[in-house]
């Protein structure tokens, strides 16, 4: 293990610092969440397509039991998180700023809180063959769980098409409020350690970079230690500057090399997981249990105390609020994950999902909002820019309608970071106008897509059409032919049996 | 939870905002303003708050018209960024319609005919002063001595009300060529540089301001000292600034090595004049220069390049506004041609290929 003041770091463009407001949660020890009444479990907590539900209303499930398996190639399952009774699978809204109605589980816990008998510990996790390794994780239904949602699984399987060299740690954390990474990495770091040894051998790599933020020295040193007697892990201090959580920044950072556009870092020989995730491969193989809890930060200006808590996947938040001694103040915002990528969420009815890493409730102050005035070109947003975007223009071109000109400025290179709004002193919702236009721009493929289906089959069906009326045709022809040959045939035999006669 | 429409985050934000931006630029002027102020006496004071007042009415005005509201546009500082900016480079006495006509066209013409705050092409204060200079060309290029306040030679209140407000004979006694000014004319009448020098202001008083000039330009340490305080807040990045007092600086010292009887040195080109003032405070006004950083670079090379031949070879001594209008004039072009790299794609925008790298073509 080598000292981090050796590790030569790249420098990145652009970025923004935040007030990171870690206080208020990070000296906060992770708590169990007791058991909600009711747990309400989406089936589709990832991104991909949903799971298909394997239980029925009235069905009594143990722990770790499979309520619903993945289906297709990037899909992933849920599983339930205590024992108790099936009250059905229908319609609740899902954990998004529209609040949907989507489908999902609803579990009653029995408060018994017994696990399934079947649960498989590897005997010997080092030995697995890397196939199984990443077999495991699929089963276990474990997603990326920085908030992007990817199924883990199909990430530990990208030796098969890349050349990989490298397993990047992603412990920035560098959301402003969030804790839960630091407080995972400080109570439990010889579990992630053991959880990304597990995924350098699923993608056969040697070489382990585990990157933490400056702002996090007690995670730091946890980590280092745990990894002391492990030469393959370099444990790495990152400045702290927002977006270096973003994947393909922190690669930059660490190996000096860009992602190339609509690539993945793969394709430059390095894949990046999350802390979190790590400590779910651990669970996963080494005590057989799938993903069913998770730890989120439950912070922000109106919520009374602050907390890091383990919570199962599927808990109304209105419980984790009620844990955390409530609101003080009607919240301005209400946030899932971190202030600057997080989503709005439409009130605490919704449940915890795998991908939440944090639930915020912003006072106005905290939020700073402010009318929005007219752009005075002062180019803020393309300094702070870490893709080299320049947002005001882009920004104006979407207004004005021109979305294609929009991709062509690089709409499509946006990471949606929001350091360029962050800084914009006229308040321009430039993510906003993003968002939309990225949007507007898939719903055109879409409409673009239907069309050319309608098209496509509209003109199989004239094609076969046509050849229907062919065949039939040729078909009247024969039988016309046979007919007439018959008729031939008949006259001449009529004819010989009249010579005959 | 509030009703308002969901919009995207960040949830959190820099406190910053237009009228901040704004502020902090005015407050860097202030020590040259007020310096300013006292070196030219009440006259000045009457035409900078005259000029400033004008600049907020038109603005009122303007909105009201376009039917925006008034309170937020007015509050952000800009108008009266205008009319500062504006009455800084004014003759310190000029008369009070000088003012007026300024601010008029600064916010009415450069401005607002532009759709307001944010879209105007050229920088309003420049428009406003180059029409005044062409249209006006006796009052705008008669400049007093320095008189400062309360000082035996200057006038006083009543008498500054006369000059600023009443007829313009009354200047006619005190008037003074800048130093540029007195060096274009010794020059255009064949007299050799060193002996026209002698008579104009040293080095030394052009740093500290003792010497005639507009309002605001004549202190050019005062005005550095604002302008490396907002570098400093990081209002305004290093680029057009260097950049422009380099070529500047480059150009007057490669002429003045090979001709020195003909060309001016650098260090006369850097601080007499509106150079400095320029380079902080008007080249890089946000939204009439350009966005990205080498775009900036070569927007602060081209207006040195330009201030060097206006005032080297152009019938005016001084071209300061010239140079920073017509580079405005390439500042849509400048950001269309140069953009920063994106992240992931080479400078012509494919996504990059590290298959290619030290492989052999064909």
């Amino acid at each position: 293990m080598s000292s981090t003041n050796l590790f030569k770091l790249f420098k990145i463009r652009g970025g923004v610092h935040p007030d990171d407001r870690k206080k208020l949660s990070a000296d906060q020890s992770i708590e169990k969440l007791p058991l909600p009444p009711l747990l309400h479990i989406p089936l589709q907590q990832h991104i991909g397509a949903p799971a298909e539900p394997l239980v029925r209303r009235g069905e009594e499930v143990k722990k770790g039991q499979l309520l619903a398996r993945s289906q297709g190639a990037i899909s992933a399952p849920v599983h339930a998180p205590t024992s108790g009774r099936i009250m059905g699978v229908g319609g609740y809204p899902a954990h998004h700023p529209s609040g949907l109605s989507v489908r999902t589980i609803t579990l009653k816990p029995d408060g018994l809180d017994e696990w399934i008998e079947d649960l498989e510990p590897a005997s010997e996790p080092f030995s697995l063959p890397p196939e199984e390794i990443a077999e495991r994780v699929a089963h276990a239904g474990i997603v990326g769980m920085g908030g992007a949602t990817f199924p883990s699984a199909v990430k530990l399987n990208l030796r098969k098409r890349y050349t990989l060299d490298t397993l990047v740690i992603n412990g920035a954390e560098c959301e402003p409020y969030l804790t839960c990474d630091d407080r995972l990495m400080r109570e439990q770091p010889l579990q992630v350690i053991e959880g990304v040894k597990l995924m350098a051998r699923a993608l056969d790599v040697d070489h382990v970079l585990f990157a933490i933020e400056n702002n996090k020295p007690e995670a730091q040193a946890a980590i280092r230690e745990a990894a002391a007697h492990c030469d393959m892990v370099t444990v790495v201090g990152l400045p702290t500057r927002y977006p270096m959580g973003s994947e393909k920044h922190l690669v930059q950072t660490l190996i000096g090399k860009e992602t190339p556009a609509r690539g993945l870092t793969a394709d430059i020989g390095v894949v990046v997981h999350n802390v979190a995730t790590a400590k779910a491969v651990h669970d996963a193989i080494f005590l057989g249990q799938p993903l069913l809890s998770r730890i989120m930060t439950v912070t922000g200006g109106a919520v009374k105390q602050p907390k890091n808590v383990e919570v199962l996947i599927g808990t109304p938040l209105s419980h984790l609020v009620d844990f955390c001694g409530g609101f003080t103040q009607t919240p301005e915002r209400l946030i899932s994950g971190g202030p600057m990528m997080g989503q709005p969420l439409p009130s605490t009815r919704v449940p915890a999902v795998k991908g939440s890493n944090g639930l915020l409730a912003l006072t106005t102050e905290e939020t700073q909002t402010s009318t929005e005035m007219p752009c005075i070109r002062c180019a803020s947003c393309v300094s702070a820019c870490p893709c080299g975007l320049v947002p005001l223009d882009m920004a104006n071109h979407i207004r004005a309608g021109g979305l294609d000109t929009s991709v062509k400025l690089g709409l499509l290179d946006c990471i949606a970071c929001g350091s360029c709004a962050y800084v914009c002193p006229a308040h321009i919702p430039l993510v906003h106008y993003f968002n939309y236009a990225k949007g507007e721009l898939a719903a055109r493929q879409r409409a673009q897509h239907k069309q050319n289906e309608t098209k496509r089959l509209i003109e199989a069906r004239n094609d076969r059409m046509e050849r229907i009326k062919q065949a039939k045709r040729e078909a009247m022809l024969k039988r016309k032919k046979e007919m007439e040959a018959k008729k031939k045939r008949e006259a001449e035999a009529s004819a010989v049996a009249g010579a005959e006669s | 939870m509030n009703q308002e429409p969901t919009v995207f985050g960040p949830y959190a934000h820099a406190k910053n905002s237009v009228g901040r931006t704004m502020g902090l630029v005015m407050l860097s002027l202030l020590p040259a303003t007020l310096f300013g102020l006292y070196q030219f006496g009440w006259p000045a004071i009457f035409l900078f708050v005259f000029t400033i007042l004008a600049c907020l009415v038109a603005e009122a005005l303007s909105l009201r018209v376009a039917g925006k509201p008034i309170k937020p546009f007015l509050m952000d500082g800009s108008a009266l960024l205008t009319g500062w900016l504006l009455a800084m480079t004014l003759p310190p006495w000029a008369p009070w319609w000088i003012g007026l006509v300024g601010a008029l066209l600064a916010i009415i013409i450069a401005k607002q005919v532009f759709g307001g705050i944010g879209q105007n092409l050229f920088n309003p204060a420049m428009v406003a002063r180059v029409a005044l200079l062409i249209s006006f060309p006796l009052e705008m290029t008669l400049f007093s001595q320095p008189t400062p306040l309360f000082s035996a030679q200057a006038p006083g209140f009543l008498e500054s009300l006369a000059i600023t407000f009443g007829s313009s004979d009354t200047i006619d006694a005190v008037s003074s060529a800048t130093t540029l000014g007195h060096l274009k004319t010794e020059i255009g009448r064949g007299i050799a540089l060193q002996d026209a020098a002698s008579e104009g202001a040293s080095i030394w008083q052009l740093l500290m301001g003792h010497s005639s000039g507009s309002l605001g330009e004549t202190s050019a340490i005062l005005l550095l000292l604002g302008g490396l305080f907002l570098l400093y807040k990081k209002v305004i990045t290093w680029h057009i600034p260097v950049s422009m007092l380099g070529s500047l600086a480059l150009l007057a010292t490669i002429f003045h090595l090979v001709e020195p009887q003909h060309y001016v040195g650098p260090m006369t080109h850097l601080f007499s004049g509106a150079a400095i003032l320029c380079a902080f405070f008007i080249a890089t006004d946000l939204v009439t220069s350009p966005v990205s950083t080498r775009g900036q670079i070569l927007f602060g090379a081209g207006c040195g390049l330009l201030v060097f031949a206006i005032r080297t070879w152009a019938g005016y001594p001084e071209g300061v506004a010239f140079a920073v209008m017509l580079m405005n004039a390439c500042t849509p072009l400048i950001d269309h041609y140069i953009k920063p790299r994106i992240y992931g794609r080479d400078k012509k925008g494919e996504p990059l290929n590290y298959a290619d790298e030290g492989a052999d073509i064909g």
